[in-house]
């Protein structure tokens, strides 16, 4: 496993992250772009705010425990042709046709990994913004790098919210936990703080992994430099993935761990909270 | 035509309701107090309450272990007029009332079968008394008889084939809903005034049809003279309007009482009671002679009585319709024609009996719903739905284009205004069974037997879309034909053997009838044919063994296509995808096209629904298997639903792809069964705080510093 995201194969300047061949067709300015996607769904009611039609984007560079939806993980290669071909128009007319629905929601962008389709996904949002749609981009922020700020920067143009999903605090146990450092995932939050973008913490609480005070704590204070943070969402592990893994043929690899209680989600929230006024307060203190 | 205002009526807004005819509408239009706050003023259970409720849990609970019915009448025939009072407990009670002399004791109505009547005893080891069930077979013929005497062989055939399923032919057709509301606006005394007027005034030239309703009006006045005996057994003078809100839920209920107690429906529904009652409740609340509390008592003595309706009904009846419902439907909320919503404070009373009593299928909760009502409603009809999952939802923007703002829901579904329009019910035609009766030209996939027409069969190793298509519209004509000839056959019977008098009475004299359809599989039907459009759909041939009632093979019928092979995908159903869409949309338009080519009983206007909601599992098992995979024995997706995990783009697409069916092609309802787990609808507020306040916290935090 790759230990950095700045030697990770999943991520190149020069080339396509779908395809090795056929990239600059797609990517070449002017030409209709293609993204690859998994699903859609037209009534996502916890993937931002209000009634959401929610695209599922083919593709993810991590290897999280205890991801749900594994099927989504394979990145499209001309051997492995993953995911449904579709353009932006494509994806909005599915939006349209029942926009009356979305009235005080919007688009959300899942996957998978929606970054690791970025100039699709600027298209996307692009033409959603032009349209007056809410934008949500829901991301693990693996993918994010200072090399391409100014792809970021585009997207950033045109994204209401971003849902970061931060797996660990601790850069060890997120490696273990992903195969994955977790700097830039940090890094990607602190740049949204900076660029005024709106960011809903997620976490989930997962026995054994993530439910230490300590580690709670320590994200609560990380949080609490984001400037910009408007929700955190603790989630409880649950085991509802299990059948996806036994149907795909992937060994569950937290097999045997329990399933957290809501209640034990909701204490977990506390802690993460009191780490975030502990910071807060320093702020203001001027500790930092 | 009404001499004075009536001293009960002191402080309403007169108005036609009082001076010119019998018009509940214009009473509830001058009087209403719409309510636009929450639900903040409800009051929970009465001691009174409690007690009465837990003494209907523990009769359940023996009638449960008494393996389904706890007692039940084998002697007395049921009428408004047959039983001594019963109550549960007297001295509590605020509203009072039973079918017969006890609670849990199921009455005897042999009217629509005397046979479905010794059935339903039989089963429950209880035999209907012998001299009643001479009278029914010797002296007095039933609807059920009648209906038979008239049929025609291919008629018994398509129903024993299950093609047309679940005929109102040996039980009650229910769906009428008496405007019971009638009763304690007015009193029965100036409705029987008003009926006799109706009768004086109407054609003396003696055509049969002229007779027939002479004799209805003579019938409706006798049940009305019955209604008010029916009071006076309670100890209450119902000849007079009801003069405060307790009379006025007293007198409404009576009426109902009386219809239950005659007429043994599949759906014997409420109407729209909730907003007109209010009204009552604001007088005495502004008068300071009733409280909130003692309001909401009312509405809940009110709805317990609404929970004990039970009727004898056999197992076969019980697996059609899966349990054993009354459709009990009380319509609530709605706008009015001029755009004033109809929410009152007794909308939400009515709502919290789910609180107050806990959840209950029955009554039947129906919101009126319009993106006009209120939003602190909508907000308490999303909590009660989540909390009990005991609510249903119709469309009222769309329904009061052909229905005005005082129509109510029969059953789950069929609209109609009340007291001025009525509905036979016609149960349901299996167009799936029909696409399969095209594939084999006539013959029953199940049965071997030649049902249909002897078209000529679908012939080839694979289906051709052009060629199963024209052969379904042919098989659709025959189906239409025999299909609407046979309710005409059953309502001439049960207007006839079983009429519904008292009903009849709370309604007006000319009503306007519906003659109301339905089709079963829809969504099976669609896929099918989309499957055999877009995948390659082998028919697989077998020869099928006629067998008789005992179960001896008396013949074989060779090459019957009894199975299909799909080859590749197709759209489905449920996806917002407007391929397959409009298939359904067309079969919808088609089929009722088809319907209204012919003669209906009583010049009534046909209608259609797609509504099966719990009998579509019997039709299910009854229905071969279908080209688009399904197999035989495998439900039909409940009314207008996709087939179950057909639907893969989440609810918004679901939803909309059921919304395309037309409703002018489907006036009697379109139903779609949805459910979701409460979570997948938003998050819980104690994990999720939605909007996190840096601000706020930051003070918090600040604060928090100054405490340590």
């Amino acid at each position: 496993m790759t230990s950095s995201p700045e030697h990770s194969t999943i991520i190149s300047e020069t080339t396509c992250p779908l395809c090795e061949e056929g990239a600059k067709s797609h990517l070449q300015e002017g030409s209709i772009m293609i993204g690859y996607i998994h699903s859609t769904e037209s009534f996502g009611t916890v993937d931002g705010p209000g009634v959401r039609f929610v695209i599922f984007f083919q593709g993810c560079p991590m290897r999280c425990l205890y991801c749900h939806n594994p099927d989504s993980w394979q990145i499209r290669t001309q051997q492995a042709p993953a995911g449904t071909p579709m353009t932006a128009a494509e994806l909005l007319e599915l939006y349209e046709r029942n926009k009356e629905f979305y009235q005080n929601g919007g688009i959300t962008c899942t996957g998978g990994e929606p970054l690791m389709q970025m100039g699709f996904l600027t298209e996307l949002f692009s033409a959603a913004k032009q349209r007056g749609v809410h934008t949500c981009l829901d991301t693990s922020g693996i993918v994010f790098s200072e090399s391409r700020l100014a792809e970021f920067d585009a997207l950033t143009q045109v994204t209401d919210l971003v849902m970061l999903d931060i797996k660990h605090i601790d850069d060890e146990k997120h490696r273990e936990l992903t195969g994955h450092s977790n700097a830039p995932v940090l890094a990607f939050a602190q740049y949204l703080s900076d660029k005024g973008i709106p960011v809903w913490i997620r976490h989930v609480i997962v026995p054994g992994w993530t439910d230490s005070e300590a580690e709670q704590d320590a994200l609560g204070y990380f949080l609490g430099g984001i400037k910009t943070l408007k929700a955190l969402d603790v989630l409880p592990y649950h085991t509802m993935g299990v059948r996806k893994y036994e149907s795909l043929g992937i060994p569950y690899p937290l097999e045997g761990v329990p399933a957290v209680t809501p209640a034990q989600a909701g204490a977990a929230r506390e802690v993460i909270l009191k780490g975030l006024k502990r910071r807060l307060r320093d702020n203001i203190l001027g500790k930092q | 035509m009404f001499k004075t205002f009536a001293p009960e009526w002191e402080g309403f807004e007169p108005g036609r309701w009082s001076n010119t005819s019998v018009n509940v509408r214009d009473f509830i239009h001058r009087n209403i107090t719409p309510y636009d706050g929450d639900e903040s003023f409800l009051e929970g259970p009465t001691e009174a309450t409690k007690q009465l409720w837990d003494q209907v849990m523990e009769l359940s609970r023996q009638e449960r272990e008494a393996g389904g019915v706890l007692d039940m009448d084998t002697k007395i025939i049921s009428t408004i007029t047959s039983h001594g009072p019963g109550y549960l407990n007297k001295d509590l009670e605020k509203i009072v009332g039973l079918q017969t002399d006890k609670p849990f004791k199921r009455s005897l109505q042999p009217f629509g079968g005397i046979r479905m009547a010794q059935q339903a005893c039989k089963e429950y080891g209880y035999e209907v008394d012998p001299e009643v069930v001479e009278i029914f077979t010797k002296y007095r013929k039933t609807h059920n008889q009648g209906v038979f005497d008239a049929y025609t062989p291919e008629m018994k055939l398509a129903r024993h084939a299950a093609i047309l399923t679940g005929l109102p032919d040996a039980y009650g057709r229910g769906r009428i809903v008496g405007d019971y509301r009638r009763v304690a606006l007015y009193g029965v005394d100036m409705l029987i005034e008003d009926k006799e007027h109706q009768k004086e005034t109407h054609f003396v030239r003696m055509t049969s049809k002229n007779i027939r309703l002479r004799e209805e009006l003579s019938e409706q006045i006798n049940a009305l003279h019955d209604l008010k005996k029916l009071g006076e057994i309670y100890g209450y003078d119902i000849s007079r309007p009801a003069k405060n809100a307790r009379e006025a839920v007293q007198w409404l209920y009576f009426g109902y009482l009386a219809a239950v107690k005659e007429q043994n429906g599949a759906a014997m529904s409420l109407g729209r009671t909730s907003t007109f009652l209010d009204i009552f409740i604001q007088r005495d609340l502004e008068r300071g002679i009733l409280t909130e509390r003692e309001a909401q008592e009312l509405i809940d003595h009110f709805i317990m009585k609404l929970r004990l309706v039970k009727f004898a009904r056999t197992p076969e009846y019980n697996s059609l319709f899966s349990g054993d419902p009354t459709w009990v439907t009380e319509s609530i909320g709605g706008v009015s024609v001029d755009g004033q919503h109809m929410v009152t404070k007794n909308s939400f009373r009515y709502l919290n009996t789910l609180n107050n009593l806990g959840t209950a299928p029955e009554p039947n909760m129906t919101i009126l719903w319009s993106t006009r009502l209120p939003k602190a409603f909508k907000r308490f009809c999303a909590k009660m739905s989540i909390k009990s999952s005991s609510i249903q939802y119709e469309n009222d923007d769309l329904m009061r284009v052909t229905h005005g703002d005082d129509y109510t829901i029969a059953c789950c579904v069929s609209s109609m205004r009340v007291g001025k329009e009525m509905q036979f019910f016609g149960a349901r035609a299996n167009l799936a069974k029909c696409l399969l009766y095209a594939i084999n030209g006539g013959v029953d996939e199940r049965l071997g037997v030649q049902v249909g027409p002897k078209y000529r069969p679908v012939e080839g190793d694979v289906l051709d879309y052009d060629d199963v298509m024209e052969k379904y519209d042919d098989m659709m004509e025959w189906l239409a034909g025999l299909y609407v000839n046979t309710l005409n056959v059953i309502h001439y019977m049960h207007d006839k053997y079983s009429y519904e008098r008292l009903q009849m009475a709370l309604h007006d004299r000319d009503v306007k009838r519906y003659f109301a359809t339905g089709i079963a599989g829809l969504s099976v039907v669609a896929d099918s044919l989309s499957a055999i459009k877009y995948a390659k759909v082998k028919p697989i041939r077998k020869d099928v063994e006629i067998k008789d009632k005992a179960g001896n093979v008396i013949g074989v019928t060779k090459n019957v296509v009894v199975d299909y092979e799909v080859e590749g995908d197709f759209p489905k159903y449920g996806n917002d995808d407007d391929r397959v869409d409009e298939i359904a949309v067309s079969i919808v338009r088609t089929f009722m096209d088809k319907i209204r080519k012919h003669h209906t009983y009583r010049d009534s206007v046909p209608t259609m629904s797609i509504l099966t909601i719990t009998s579509n599992v019997v039709y299910g098992k009854k229905t071969g298997n279908t080209p688009d995979g399904r197999k035989q024995g495998v439900p039909l997706a409940p009314g207008a639903n996709p087939m179950h995990g057909r639907d893969t783009h989440g609810a918004v697409a679901s939803l909309s792809s059921v919304a395309k069916l037309p409703f002018r092609h489907a006036q009697d309802g379109i139903s779609n069964t949805f459910s979701i787990i409460p979570d997948a609808l938003g998050k819980n507020t104690k994990i999720f705080a939605g909007d996190l306040d840096i601000d706020r916290l930051t003070q918090e935090a600040v604060s928090e510093d100054h405490n340590d």
